[in-house]
This record gives structure tokens, C-alpha cells and sequence, in this order.
């Protein structure tokens, strides 16, 4: 944290920007299912750090941080084998809201600083191992469990259980610690209602700024089903326009849908964004257990043609796909170029649910 | 890119054939706006939100692409109403589909209508009406919650008027955006100011022409950018004649749309079709907007009645502003409202001459009838404060005019120097006692906190002030006090010294302060009392006679002290010892931290905390006596009980949801074992490595049937070799309270400041309960089932104890460095020890842990020189620094220092 506030430090951007130019990058595959195929028990959870602590802990994927990192290396060094550009640390969850379910608000950012880390350690030794090669650490900030436009409770639709400055503070606190973590680029993901990814941009904003330098950001949406929304009910321009300010590295969007299901939503994102485009989508829809059944060879088929079509800039995996998974994909857009980023165009844009734009 | 065409409302299409921008107009709906829509208004000041949604829906099924929402209405909590119509908003597809436009005067309303979108909406506005910085500032906050915005042709010498202004302002503004707050320029919105035409006022004519010429030239100078505008602004002298108004309208976008005008705010209904309005009236009307003949105006009168719909105007309901200028000074001031100080107090400067005749006028004259309310027990501090405020704020509008005059100060009652002493940082009790006495004519020179007293008496002399104040709340503050008293002596003054402040008293001031100064010294008990004390002793007649008795009742104290000091016994510290408490340890085994910590709180609601807050204690600053909640309906001070209580909340309110201040807090347990009065702490659990040792003092009372108590006594004795532990924490309400009360400050409203600080001081010690009950619950976790109402937990019936360092049972000072040392507080917390052992900022809590369920309260008190002497010695100092620091507790007479 204190060498990284040092303002001469240049973090990894521009071999990013410069690699992009390159290629499509190739990001990991799903985090919280590998873990839960790894079969942790309660007390691997547990470990001795939290033996006495008054919850069940099972489930909480990001605790393993601290008490399991063995697993989440392994993960990530899958995936490094599998040709994987960008490791998404396991810090979904590490913010004090989500936490806050397992009593552990206060350790939100201890957890969220080792897990980047371990990705940072994995990342590291890939590099070193390799010299010609680069990987880059992408600090993960979730959507947390709460929504900030929309009411849980159906009599009072003016209600709401969490508030922008809430979350603006949980965000803060996650962001500092994944760059203290060492991330090289942030990414705001599973976007479902985006107030809440507002939030986080705001607090990623302040945290850059007391920083004194920026890392890349990649804003990656979620759209619920196949109306082409977000939970918020957003089209994928109107999301794009909310979002556009930061300036992202990159606009994508992620879980939820399978490839097939995501292709019109990337057609429409690619056609108006001006920022590259990034999709990590699930293994195919869930089947009747709740397991993913899409096999590497037929994601790797969508993310191919979609490459092949010049609507992408960055691939990887959500939900169900693993390093076989991003073996395949990395194959299937190998020496195919990246999407050429248009420029902005000059209108004023602003967006409700949907997008508004008037030419100057 | 799309371009939406398909959606123009019918109304202006009609528009249309003239031009083919009309096309790409938009038009902002005004009909969600209080200022905009009365309809609109009164269902909003209603509370019926529902129904103001079908305004909205409304709007957008009739074509509105954007729709503005302001609540910028003195009835309203404009914030508040913001908040809540936005997040209902977001719940109905059908409106929130579109676009909204956050309009506010205000910032913080503005600010608080972002926070509630997730779509990317403008504001409007902002301006350099207060110079770059804020405006820059502004736009980086904006931009950081994602939105555009309209900047209006607003700088720090007020609203342009003429083209080449607004296109000048315009012009720096995008200079500004673009270049220093990373503002796309296709963000940016010019508002370049519709004023009203036609008013009979020559200037005014060419108002409308100059809107639509700069627009031209706005457009053409700074690429990328849009203009918009207010439109009923235009057609306010024709206010009642609506079809008058809606020609206006009309006729203006038919010019101004042409030349660049994008977007204006509108009331459809407002809006004729061009062509389709009478031809006389139409050119009449367009004479006015374009200003094509210098009689235009009076040919528009000529024929507007024959057009007049229907439309009264309606009376104003608050009558006391028809009352002379006197009358509404003095009606402003008794009841504190500040809201129209300014335009009256310069009404009434114009009209008396001079600004010092409308000061020692109206104002005293205001001010004295609060204070013979406020004596006469009809008015409270609160409401006199607010009371304050007004006069505050006449007082700076009149000061400006008064620099030339230079005779200000004929007027002063009297002149005090006032301070808290070094080493304090509590100061809420002093600035009362400052605004009461300005309230009653006296010149009041506030000196601040951690005041030396160099600083203080230079100031007294050079200033040739007739009394001086000292204030102070920890014990060290007495010493100060009695070193301020010394050295006046030795300058040889005279001028009497009033003590005052939470740890003063009466008898300490009897006892230690008035022997060390000659010159007359008085304790003032409250507020309310400094305005008689500081009357008699300025009063020729009555002043010798106030200072003897005084003098003599002081006497007479001294006496009764010595003599009680004779008669309470104390016992030797080795028989007190002997008589300590003894707990069983053999059947008992201390909880073990759950957490070692240091537990880290960096963020805390201030939502959280609110519920915690103790009322009572919040209550008697501001001097209303009783017990929260019986207090609000109290039949004597009820009434300013329940307003006071309103306003805190309020404050309380705003203060979350805009961040005003970001409570933080830290906790941490160490392995811990005592050995006699002192408490060792450990490294690590094998408990080898002394880290630290708390020096403990012990009651020295003779008492034959209850133990002489040490906080040392709750904690298992190292012998015992029962493994027990030690906890300790330090919270604050944040840095933001004393900066928020630097604001009002600077705004004349020590209503707000000394309320801003008063509740920092209830939200620290509620989050001190709020932390301790986290300590039981999770951190420590021995009461992990405790559940227990805020009445129970503020009367402290739950297991274990967080006393102070500086407080009855543990009274010294200096013990606080440790735990602050202990806890790394000022790294986690910002907190900061002062050199008398104070807090700072003031808003901050800290102490000691202890857990054993026999852990009581209790107070320390007098103690003899024997423990003294063994303090001293354990701490390392000479037994003069421990009486130094010891001295509201020794129970005995020592030499005074030379000093």
C-alpha cells in the first residue's frame, strides 16, 4: 500500500493497453464453482483463525483466502496453464456488505487485500517462470447482495436496504484493499443494478485519486434473461451510457446467460461502445442439479465466431467454465484480431432505462 | 448513433415548418418541478407522492424525453422530497425509462438526487457564481457520479444580461470544464438566462433578443456544447394572462431554436402552435421578444387584457412580512427566523440612514426583548441562540457599510475576551456563553480553544477588555485556570475573571482559583447566568457590592472545605488495600477475546449510532433541564425541548446522508493479570513478556462494610495464574463535526455550529455504547445473547465496564497516552492527545475494558499523600508532577508552587 502510493510508480497499464492493441486477451475461468468443485469443508472455511467465530462459514468462498489459499493458488495456476492473460482474484465477496452475512463486515478487507495478493503471488511466479510473458491481476468488486434502485419491499417501492453512501464506503474500502493487494486494473462485474456499480466507479474514482494514479477499469453487466435487460432494467446501451464517465478499459458483460444467449446483447454492446468490449459468460444456462453442462469446445465455438466477427477485445469465463474452458478459448481466438474501438461520438448521451442521445 | 425523432410533442411541432431543428428540440418537462407546477407543489408539500407520480407518467406519455424534478420549496425538506420521488421513480418503468434533469439552487440536493440514479441524468445547474473553485469542484463531482450538466451564465458578479457576457462566461466556463474538470464538452448545457421582457423597465427589453443572440454565439465558439433555458421566466410580467404567456413562448422558440437553443424547460400545456396564434397578438408579442420598437411593451399591454383567461393572484400567507421594517426585525429575531435578515436589515439601513442607527435600532431593540424573554423564563437557549442567528446575519450584511463609518464600537455593553485553556478543545459551553452575551450588547473577543495564557491576557490588555472568560471541561483545565489566574496577578490586573465550563465549580473555584488572583473572580454555573454576572460587574452601582458578596460567600466555602476535608476520613493506603475487593478466581474463568484485534472500524453509519444517542445529556447543553423523552412534553420547555429535539434530527438526518463526517473507532484485548493497583499487560498469551502496566488508583474513603475499589481488583491477580484479559478502545464522530461547524461559523449560524457539535459529542458516546456492546456481543463475545433495550443499555445494565482515563474511577490523565499508545489510536482513529490529556477532536470516547460481571463504577476520590507518593513513584515522577496531575483528587492541602 505505501510503496503503491509512491506517485513514480507506474503500475501495469500500459503493458496492458499495449497487449490489447496486440490480440484478444484471454481471461480465467469461473472462480466460485472451481472452489466449490474442490470441496472445501466447514472447517477448511474455518480454519484456526475463525475456529471459534458464532457462523456457520461454509459457503463463503472468499474466506478461503485467508484459510485456505492453497486452494485458490491452485485455481489460478490452472488457469495460468490454460494461457489465461488476467486472473480475476477471489474477491467477490470481500466487501463488508456481503460479509457482513457471515459476521465478518470487519475482515472485509483483509480478505479482499489476501486474496488479490495470492493472484498477485500466482501471476508473479508465471512471469517470472516466463519472462516473455505477461499476466495481469484484476481486483474483483462484486455487486454485493443489496440494490440500491430497487425495493425489497414490495409495499414501499420508494424504500430501499442500502444507500449509495453505504455503498460508495464498502466499495472504498474494497478497492483500496485489492490495490493494495497489487491488482493491476479493477473490475466491476456481475452489474446488475447499476447504481450500485455507480457506487463503485465513485468509490474507485476516490481511491485513484487519494492514490495518485489510475488503474484500468473493466465494467462488465449482468443481463437477466433474454429481454436483454439488466435486473435494473436497463438496456445494454442505457447501461453502457450510465457507465461510460470512467472511462472503462473495457465494457463487457458476464454470468447469467451462456454464450448462446449472450450473442444479440454483444452484437448491440459492440455497436455502440466506445470502449473495448469484454464477455465472460457462463458455461451454457444450468441444468436441472444446477451444474453447467457446456463443454469447453462449444463455448470456445461462440467466443471464436464472435471474435472472428470483431465484436471482442477480451474473453474469459463466468460461472461452470473452468481452465479447459479458457484453453479452448484462449485457442479459438488465437491470431484472430481484436475489435477496433470506436470513437465517441459527439452527442449528448444520457440514459433512464434507455438511452437518449442528442446530436450537438 | 439514433436519432431520436420520433417522440417531438404535437405542441411544437407546429413549430415545425419554420424550421427544421424543431425536429431535434427537446423538451425538458416542467411539470415535476414545485417551483414549475402548483399542482405538482401542493401534492408534494401533501406528502402524497403517489399521485405526483401520474404527474410524471403523464409527462412522459405525452413526449417528455427528459424530465426535471425539483423541490426547491421552503415548506419542503427539499432533500428529502428529492430522495423519496426519485427512488419511486425507479420503480415505475414506464416514467424512469427516460432520462432525468436533478434541478436544485442547492447543491446538497442535487448531490443527494444523484446518488438515487442509476441511469446517466443532467443537473441543473451550476455556475461560477462563487468562483472557480467551487464551481470546478462541483463539476468534478458531477462528472465522478457520471452525470452532464447545465451550466448557467452566472459569475462571481452576478447573472449575465447582455450577449456579449453570457457568451464571455460561457465561454471560460467550457474553458474550465474541458481543461481542468475532464468534462466532455457534449456534457456541458449552457443556460444563458431568460429574463422577463416587458417589465417597464427600459434594460429589460432587450432581454429576450440577447438569449437568443448569444445562443447563436455559443454555438458557434465552443464546439460540442448545448444551450437551454427556462422558459416561463420570459412571460412573468403577464403573470394571470396565460394566453399572453403561452404566445410568448411560442413566439420565442420559433426565433431561438433556429439559432441553436436544444432544449428548454417547459410546461407543454404553456405552448401554442405558432401559426395558429391571433396574428395581432403574435406580432405584438414578437415586437417584445425581439425587441423591434421601443413602444412594443406598452402596444402588448394595450391589447393583453383582451386576452386575460381568468387566473387571480393569490395572497401571501405569511402576514407579519406586510408589517413596517421595525416590526419585521424584531418579529425575525424573537422568532429566529433568518430567512429574510439580510433584505430587511438593508430595507432598514436605507430607510434609518445608517447601518449602525439600524444595529443600536431595530436589532437591540429585537434582541432586548428576547433577552427579557429569556430572562424572564418565555424563551430557552435554543431559541435565543436562533435568535442570535438572525442578528448575525444582519449584523454582516450591515458591517460592510459600517467600514467607513468607524464608530462601532460606542455601542458594546461591555468588552470580554473569552477562551478555552490550554490543553482543552471543548468549547460548546464557551460559544453560548458567547452568544448570549452578544445577544445582550457585549462585545465578545473569542480566543478559541487551547488558549495559553499569554495569548489570553496580551489580548485582555491590548484590547482593553473589561472582563475575561475562561472555560475548560477535563480536570487538567483547573490547574490552567489557577496558572491563568497567577499570572494575571502578576501583570497586576484587575479586570474580573469568570470561570466556567463542565468540570468547574463553585467550590473550585473558592477553593483554588480565586486565592491565586486578587482581582474578582466568579463562577458562572450556566449561560443564563452570565448575562446577570457580567451586567453586575460591569455596573458601576452594583459592582463593589457583587464582588464582596461574592467574596464572602467564596469564604465562607474555603471554610466549609477545610473543615469537610477534617471530617472525611481516609485511611492509609495500606489498610485500603487490605479492604480491597476480593473476588473468587478459583471458580471463575475470564473470557477469552474472540479478537484479539486491533478491531479496526473505519466506517460506521452514522445510522447505526443515532439510535444510541443518549438524549438527556443533549438536552442540558443546551440548558433544558429533565429526562429524555419526559422532557418533550414538559409544559415549561416542552415546546423548545420538541423543537430543539426536531432540529437535531433533522441535522442527524442530513448529516448521513451527505457524509458530513466519517465516524472511526478502534478496539484491541491484551492478556492481562494485576499485581496490587497496577494492571500488567502482556505481549502473548504465555503472558511472559510485560508489553505495559496501567498505574490504577485506589479508594482511600474509610468505609467499614464495603471495599476501597481499584479497577486493578476486576482483573485476575498474577498469582492466581487464572489466564484473564484487559480491553481498551477509542472512538470519535470524525473530523467532519468540527468542520462542519466551521461552516456555519462562516455563515453567522451558531445555532447550527453549537448544534453540530453537541450532537458529535452524543454521536461519539453513542457509538462508545454501540462499540462496547460489539465488545460483548462479537469481539470479546462473552454476552453473545445479550439483548437489551437502549433504556436498559444507557442505564447500564449489562456485564462489564469501560472506564475512562480522566473519569472517577480511573481520574488520571495521563494514562490516556498508554492507551492511546497501546491502541496505535491516532493512526486508526485520527484522534490526538492535547498536552493537558485532552481529545481532539473534542467528538471522542475512549477507555479500558474490563469484563468480570462483579465490574462496577465507582469514583476514586480523595486520596491521601501516602498513595500519592506510591503513584509517583510508580509512574516514575516527582511527587509534585503527581499532585500536578492528581490535584481535583488529593486529600490534602499542598505548598503551592512559586510560581
Amino acid at each position: 500500500m505505501i510503496a503503491r502510493a509512491d506517485p513514480s510508480f507506474r503500475p501495469a497499464a500500459a503493458a496492458l493497453e499495449a497487449l490489447a492493441a496486440e490480440r484478444i486477451l484471454v481471461m480465467d475461468s469461473a472462480m466460485g464453482t472451481m472452489i466449490q468443485a474442490a470441496g472445501p469443508t466447514e472447517e477448511d472455511f474455518r480454519g484456526d483463525a475463525f475456529a471459534r467465530h458464532d457462523r456457520a462459514l461454509q459457503g463463503n468462498n472468499d474466506l478461503l483466502n485467508l484459510t485456505r489459499p492453497d486452494i485458490v493458488r491452485g485455481i489460478h495456476d490452472a488457469n495460468l496453464a490454460a494461457g489465461a492473460d488476467i486472473l480475476k482474484a477471489n474477491t467477490f465477496n470481500a466487501n463488508a456488505i456481503s460479509q457482513a452475512d457471515y459476521g465478518l463486515a470487519y475482515h472485509a478487507a483483509e480478505i479482499a487485500r489476501a486474496g488479490t495478493r495470492i493472484a498477485r503471488d500466482a501471476a508473479d511466479a508465471a512471469m517470472a517462470a516466463d519472462p516473455a510473458r505477461r499476466v495481469f491481476v484484476a481486483g474483483v468488486l462484486g455487486p454485493t447482495n443489496r440494490t440500491a434502485s430497487i425495493s425489497p419491499d414490495v409495499n414501499d417501492p420508494g424504500y430501499r436496504n442500502v444507500t449509495f453512501d453505504e455503498l460508495v464506503a464498502i466499495y472504498r474500502e474494497n478497492a483500496d484493499a485489492v490495490v493494495a493487494g497489487g491488482a493491476d486494473l479493477v473490475l466491476v462485474e456481475t452489474v446488475f443494478d447499476t447504481l450500485n456499480a455507480k457506487a463503485a466507479l465513485f468509490a474507485v474514482e476516490d481511491s485513484f485519486e487519494a492514490l495518485g494514479f489510475r488503474l484500468p477499469v473493466i465494467v462488465s453487466g449482468t443481463i437477466t434473461d433474454r429481454s436483454g435487460r439488466t435486473l435494473s432494467g436497463q438496456t445494454v446501451e442505457a447501461f453502457w451510457t450510465s457507465v461510460q464517465h470512467i472511462r472503462p478499459f473495457a465494457i463487457g458483460l458476464n454470468c447469467a446467460l451462456g454464450a448462446e444467449q449472450l450473442a444479440p446483447f454483444i452484437a448491440d454492446l459492440s455497436s455502440v461502445a466506445a470502449a473495448r468490449v469484454s464477455v465472460h459468460p457462463n458455461a451454457g444456462l444450468p441444468n436441472a442439479f444446477g451444474g453447467y453442462d457446456e463443454t469447453p469446445e462449444q463455448t470456445a465455438a461462440f467466443l471464436g465466431a464472435w471474435a472472428r466477427d470483431g465484436l471482442v477485445n477480451v474473453v474469459g469465463g463466468c460461472c461452470g467454465t473452468t481452465p479447459e474452458h479458457i484453453a479452448a478459448i484462449r485457442a479459438a481466438v488465437e491470431g484472430v484480431a481484436p475489435r477496433r474501438v470506436p470513437d465517441a461520438p459527439a452527442s449528448l448521451s444520457l440514459s433512464g432505462l434507455e438511452p437518449f442521445h442528442l446530436a450537438a | 448513433m439514433t436519432e431520436m425523432t420520433s417522440s417531438t410533442p404535437e405542441s411544437v411541432s407546429g413549430l415545425a415548418p419554420a424550421m427544421n431543428a424543431a425536429q431535434r428540440f427537446v423538451m425538458v418537462g416542467e411539470r415535476t418541478n414545485v417551483t414549475g407546477s402548483a399542482k405538482f407543489r401542493k401534492l408534494i408539500v401533501a406528502g402524497d407522492f403517489e399521485t405526483a407520480l401520474d404527474i410524471a407518467r403523464e409527462q412522459v406519455e405525452n413526449g417528455a424525453r427528459i424530465i426535471d424534478v425539483n423541490m426547491d420549496e421552503a415548506m419542503l425538506d427539499s432533500e428529502a422530497a428529492m430522495v423519496r420521488f426519485l427512488n419511486l421513480i425507479a420503480a415505475e418503468p414506464d416514467i424512469c425509462r427516460v432520462p432525468v434533469m436533478i434541478d436544485s439552487s442547492k447543491w446538497s440536493v442535487i448531490e443527494a438526487g444523484l446518488k438515487c440514479v442509476q441511469g446517466k441524468a443532467i443537473v441543473n445547474s451550476i455556475s461560477l457564481k462563487e468562483g472557480e473553485a467551487p464551481f470546478l469542484e462541483q463539476a468534478r463531482r458531477i462528472r465522478r457520479y457520471g452525470a452532464a450538466m447545465v451550466v448557467m451564465a452566472f459569475d462571481e458578479t452576478g447573472q449575465a444580461e447582455t450577449v456579449e457576457r453570457k457568451a464571455d462566461i460561457c465561454a471560460r466556463a467550457y474553458r474550465l470544464l474541458t481543461g481542468q474538470a475532464g468534462v466532455p464538452p457534449q456534457d456541458i448545457i449552457f443556460d444563458a438566462n431568460i429574463f422577463a421582457v416587458a417589465t417597464g423597465i427600459e434594460e429589460h427589453d432587450s432581454y429576450g433578443i440577447a438569449f437568443i443572440e448569444a445562443t447563436r454565439r455559443i454555438k458557434a465558439a465552443l464546439p460540442g456544447s448545448h444551450v437551454s433555458g427556462g422558459l416561463s421566466n420570459l412571460s412573468f410580467s403577464f403573470r394571470g394572462n396565460e394566453p399572453v404567456r403561452r404566445a410568448m413562448h411560442s413566439v420565442f422558440l420559433y426565433h431561438a431554436i433556429p439559432a441553436g437553443l436544444d432544449m428548454a424547460i417547459v410546461n407543454a400545456g404553456q405552448l401554442d402552435v405558432y401559426d395558429e396564434i391571433d396574428p395581432v397578438l403574435r406580432e405584438r408579442v414578437e415586437d417584445v421578444v425581439l425587441n423591434r420598437r421601443p413602444d412594443a411593451t406598452d402596444r402588448l399591454l394595450d391589447i393583453a387584457e383582451d386576452y386575460r383567461g381568468g387566473a387571480v393572484q393569490r395572497a401571501r400567507d405569511d402576514s407579519w412580512r406586510a408589517a413596517s421594517v421595525e416590526d419585521r426585525l424584531s418579529h425575525a429575531l424573537v422568532h429566529g427566523i433568518a430567512d429574510h435578515a439580510e433584505e430587511d436589515a438593508e430595507e432598514a439601513r436605507l430607510k434609518l440612514g445608517k447601518p449602525l442607527a439600524v444595529i443600536e435600532g431595530p436589532l437591540m431593540d429585537g434582541m432586548s426583548i428576547v433577552g427579557d424573554l429569556f430572562g424572564a423564563g418565555k424563551m430557552f437557549l435554543p431559541q435565543v441562540v436562533k435568535s442570535a442567528r438572525v442578528m448575525k446575519k444582519a449584523v454582516a450584511w450591515l458591517e460592510p457599510f459600517m467600514e467607513a463609518e468607524k464608530s462601532r464600537r460606542t455601542a458594546a455593553a461591555g468588552r470580554i475576551v473569552t477562551a478555552t485553556v490550554k490543553g482543552d478543545v471543548h468549547d460548546i459551553g464557551k460559544n453560548i456563553v458567547g452568544v448570549v452575551l452578544r445577544c445582550n450588547g457585549y462585545e465578545v473577543i473569542d480566543l478559541g480553544v487551547m488558549a495559553p495564557a499569554e495569548l489570553i491576557l496580551d489580548t485582555a490588555e491590548e484590547q482593553g477588555a473589561d472582563l475575561i472568560g475562561l472555560s475548560g471541561l477535563i480536570t487538567p483545565s483547573l490547574e490552567e485556570m489557577c496558572r491563568v489566574g497567577a499570572a494575571m496577578d502578576r501583570r497586576g490586573m484587575t479586570l474580573p475573571l469568570l470561570i466556567g465550563g463542565a468540570t468547574t465549580s463553585r467550590m473550585h473555584t473558592a477553593v483554588k482559583i480565586e486565592p491565586s488572583y486578587s482581582g474578582p473572580v466568579v463562577h458562572v454555573a450556566d449561560a443564563s447566568r452570565a448575562v446577570g454576572v457580567a451586567g453586575a460587574l460591569l455596573s458601576q452601582e452594583r459592582k463593589a457590592g457583587f464582588v464582596d458578596e461574592t467574596r464572602a460567600a467564596y469564604a465562607a466555602l474555603r471554610e466549609s472545605h477545610a473543615g469537610g476535608r477534617r471530617d472525611g476520613v481516609q485511611t492509609d493506603l495500606a489498610s485500603a488495600r487490605a479492604n480491597g475487593l476480593r473476588l473468587d478466581w478459583s471458580g471463575y474463568t475470564p473470557p477469552r477475546p474472540a479478537q484479539a484485534g486491533p478491531v479496526v472500524l473505519g466506517n460506521v453509519a452514522i445510522a447505526d449510532l443515532a439510535p444510541r444517542i443518549d438524549w438527556t445529556p443533549f438536552f442540558r447543553t443546551w440548558e433544558l433541564a429533565g429526562a429524555y423523552p419526559r422532557i418533550l412534553d414538559d409544559p415549561a420547555v416542552g415546546e423548545a425541548a420538541r423543537a430543539l429535539h426536531a432540529d437535531a434530527l433533522a441535522m442527524l438526518e442530513k448529516m448521513a446522508a451527505e457524509g458530513w463526517t466519517c465516524p472511526k473507532g478502534v478496539a484491541a484485548f491484551w492478556p492481562a493479570a494485576c499485581t496490587g493497583d497496577d494492571i500488567e499487560l502482556y505481549r502473548r498469551e504465555d503472558r511472559r513478556e510485560v508489553r505495559d502496566t496501567l498505574r490504577m488508583l485506589r479508594q482511600q474513603t474509610a468505609r467499614s462494610n464495603r471495599p476501597n475499589h481499584c479497577l486493578a481488583d476486576f482483573v485476575a491477580p498474577k498469582e492466581s495464574g487464572v489466564p484473564d484479559w484487559v480491553g481498551g478502545f477509542c472512538v470519535t464522530a470524525g473530523q467532519g463535526i468540527e468542520e462542519a461547524a466551521a461552516d456555519f461559523e462562516r455563515q453567522h449560524d451558531d445555532y447550527n455550529a453549537i448544534m453540530v457539535k453537541a450532537l458529535g459529542d452524543r454521536l461519539a458516546e453513542a457509538f462508545a455504547e454501540w462499540l462496547h456492546e460489539k465488545v460483548r456481543k462479537d469481539f470479546w463475545g462473552y454476552a453473545a445473547d445479550e439483548d437489551l433495550s437502549n433504556a436498559d443499555l444507557i442505564a447500564e445494565r449489562y456485564r462489564g465496564i469501560r472506564p475512562a482515563p480522566g473519569y472517577p474511577a480511573c481520574p488520571e490523565h495521563t494514562e490516556k497516552r498508554r492507551l492511546f499508545a497501546l491502541l496505535d489510536a491516532e493512526r486508526h482513529t485520527g484522534v490526538s492527545l492535547t498536552e493537558s490529556c485532552a481529545m481532539l477532536p473534542a467528538s471522542a470516547v475512549s477507555g479500558w475494558y474490563f469484563s468480570h460481571p462483579e465490574a462496577r463504577y465507582f469514583g476514586v476520590g480523595r486520596i491521601g499523600r501516602d498513595q500519592v507518593e506510591d503513584y509517583a513513584a510508580r509512574k516514575g515522577w516527582t511527587v509534585e508532577e503527581a499532585e500536578r496531575w492528581l490535584a481535583p483528587n488529593l486529600g490534602y492541602e499542598t505548598v503551592r508552587q512559586a510560581a
